[in-house]
């Protein structure tokens, strides 16, 4: 599936709605939204539009109310758990603002994690790790433990565990919002090389217009609605 | 396997609490296996109690002596293939702490009578041949460190001898093994005919009990009925009842204290279940982003949980495990009471009732933890932020 071609992601009138007491919050209201494999997408909005919720379908980690989210072919909207499970693990690489990374491992036992869930042995792993952190440039931190690195080279080690597995496609939620700008920079860099260099395809959650920047292609969230224009 | 890692780096978050939740359950199963032993100790007579063998001893009491010519006319009576005294001799070893039991026999016959005392047959032989000779069994021998050929000094406190002298003497010429674990290897025994001619003139001939083989244990409790009707109306009346009754009466306190034991064990292990339960309760709490992580790199729900009751095993049956080894060590090492129990052992029954309850224990503690763990939703457990 890493060689798919044409469209990766194809959502159709998807909404999502949730409860806070007896209150609905509708968040997405009938979405479209199709992404080329190979894109690098950014989402933009403003807080509370309902771009992690998104990403959290798009990824498998919620489903929508209504509509259908196809992802390589596969409608996982209609997924049950342990499949879905499944399909995360060989498909889809998250990325988050907090890095959440494991503080009891190692960097290299973090980006290990998703390779525990493969069928590769023990030295087909450590191989894996080990070009995952050279990718991200932390081939000289692999038995750092989080804490002992910079929030930047947290993130970094937080993206080799989302490439580890080669996945299809890469989701980050606002992976710079924590950073400063020079490590935000980087960062940037290195999705950037992933899409171009790799050929990933991209989903990036941003506030940051700067970071939106980098990506090919900008989308908003507006009112539960994706348009392509900035709204004012 | 591969995720053993994991586990373990999750146990060593908090260093402190798993540390003294290990040590809680380590010392509930040492508890466990120490009252295991004594348990067995006091219960020894009850299991190893031939169902052929009757005890007959004087109606008042045990200390009322019986008469030598019994033995004959016990053994006249059908169904019963021999009878042979003993009598409770209660001497001192050194110092009144060290307790064991001491007996004159006759040899072949006692030993005829309990073939699961086991003894090479040139050390019977070497019995027949030493008047003073005693053989002792391995518990005692290895207690008080007595190889073949020691003379061992004993105080009597009741059967003073002739001269008036107190001081027996008496050559081990012989050290028996039991046949199972169960089998008392702390008794002393010597040479009836010995003690009888060197005891006063007074106290000559007289027995403390019989022990007695019937041909067919079904029959048991007539042929007791038969001798007590033998020696009815006789200046020394008897009781007969099999060795196990008679085991039993002398065990009826022990029982008790074994309900005793068994209820202080439960309150233990219901405390340490609560212990090792909050541990794992608290574990999961403060990882429930961690938890929300795995989920969405893509572990399942049954992993997870998995991985949570993996640590609570390894945890609370870990420590469960090195407790009962620790106990296991330590019972072997010998009897705390320094010899008061005819055997000290940690039964093989008990062992295993104790890894039982160790992996039992972890499940226990880890089942509420880790069906949480399980039923949390990704899309929640991340945005607790
Ligand atoms: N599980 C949930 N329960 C209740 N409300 C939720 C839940 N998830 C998201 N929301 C609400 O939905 C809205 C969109 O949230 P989110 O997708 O996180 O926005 P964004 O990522 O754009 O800041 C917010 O108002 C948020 O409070
Ligand atoms: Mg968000």
């Amino acid at each position: 599936m890493s060689e798919f071609n044409g469209t990766l992601v194809k959502a159709r009138g998807v909404s999502k709605n949730f409860k806070r007491g007896s209150e609905t919050i509708h968040v997405l209201a009938d979405l479209d939204l199709d992404i080329p494999a190979g894109d690098f997408l950014s989402l933009m909005g403003p807080s509370g539009s309902g771009k992690t919720t998104l990403l959290n379908l798009i990824g498998g980690l919620d489903r929508p109310d209504t509509g259908s989210v196809e992802v390589g072919g596969d409608r996982i909207d209609s997924m049950g758990s342990r499949k879905l499970a499944n399909w995360r693990a060989r498909h889809i690489g998250f990325v988050f603002q907090f890095y959440n990374l494991l503080p009891v491992l190692t960097a290299a036992r973090n980006v290990e994690l998703p390779l525990l869930l493969t069928p590769l042995s023990k030295k087909e792993r450590r191989q894996q790790v080990e070009t995952a952190l050279k990718i991200v440039g932390l081939e000289h931190r692999t038995k750092h433990y989080p804490r002992q690195l910079s929030g930047g080279e947290q993130q970094r080690v937080g993206i080799a565990r989302a490439i580890a597995t080669d996945p299809t496609l890469l989701l980050c939620d606002e992976p710079t919002g924590d950073l400063d700008r020079k490590s935000g920079d980087e960062i940037l860099d290195l999705l950037e090389a992933l899409s171009k260099d790799h050929g990933k395809t991209i989903v990036m959650v941003t506030h940051d217009p700067h970071a939106a920047l980098r990506a090919s292609r900008n989308l908003y969230l507006d009112a539960g609605k994706l348009t392509a224009e900035r709204p004012e | 396997m591969k995720y053993m890692h994991l586990v373990y780096s999750n146990l060593k978050r908090k260093k402190i609490r798993t540390f003294l939740t290990f040590a809680s359950v380590l010392v509930a199963f040492l508890l466990f296996g120490y009252l295991s032993a004594i348990e067995a100790a006091l219960e020894i007579g009850v299991t190893v109690a031939g169902a052929d063998r009757l005890v007959v001893r004087h109606k008042v009491s045990l200390i009322q002596p019986l008469p030598e010519s019994y033995e004959a006319q016990i053994e006249q009576i059908d169904g019963i293939v021999d009878a042979t005294p003993a009598t409770w001799f209660g001497g001192v070893y050194q110092d009144p702490t060290n307790f064991f039991f001491q007996a004159p026999v006759k040899p072949l016959e006692y030993l005829a009578m309990y073939p699961e005392f086991l003894i090479p047959e040139e050390q019977v032989e070497a019995w027949l041949n030493t008047r003073t000779g005693v053989i002792v069994g391995r518990a005692i021998a290895d207690q008080y460190e007595w190889e073949i050929g020691d003379r061992v000094p004993i105080q009597a406190t009741i059967w003073w001898k002739r001269d008036g002298s107190r001081l027996w003497e008496f050559d081990i010429v012989g050290i028996y093994d039991g046949a199972e674990q169960a089998t008392d290897t702390a008794q002393f025994l010597f040479r009836y005919d010995y003690f009888d001619e060197s005891r006063s003139e007074s106290a000559r001939g007289l027995v403390g009990w019989y022990i007695v083989r019937v041909d067919d244990p079904d029959n048991a409790v007539a042929i007791a009925n038969a001798i007590d009707d033998r020696f009815a109306n006789s200046p020394a009346e008897t009781s007969a009842e099999t060795e196990l009754a008679f085991v039993q009466g002398f065990a009826k306190q022990i029982g008790n204290i074994g309900k005793i034991m068994t209820g202080i064990l439960s309150a233990v292990f219901f405390t340490i279940l609560l212990v090792a339960g909050n541990t794992m309760a608290q574990t999961v709490r403060e990882r429930i982003e961690e938890i929300g992580v795995l989920k969405a790199i893509g572990y399942s729900h049954r992993h997870v949980m998995g991985l949570v009751l993996t640590e609570s095993i390894v945890l609370a049956g870990g420590a469960g495990l090195v407790g009962l080894a620790l106990a296991w060590f330590a019972i072997s090492r010998g009897d705390p009471t320094g010899g008061a129990f005819p055997v000290f052992y940690f039964p093989t029954a008990d062992i295993l009732v104790g890894v039982l309850l160790a992996i039992t224990l972890g499940v226990a503690a880890g089942l509420l933890p880790a069906t949480q763990a399980m039923r949390l939703q990704v899309a929640e457990a991340l945005r607790r932020k």
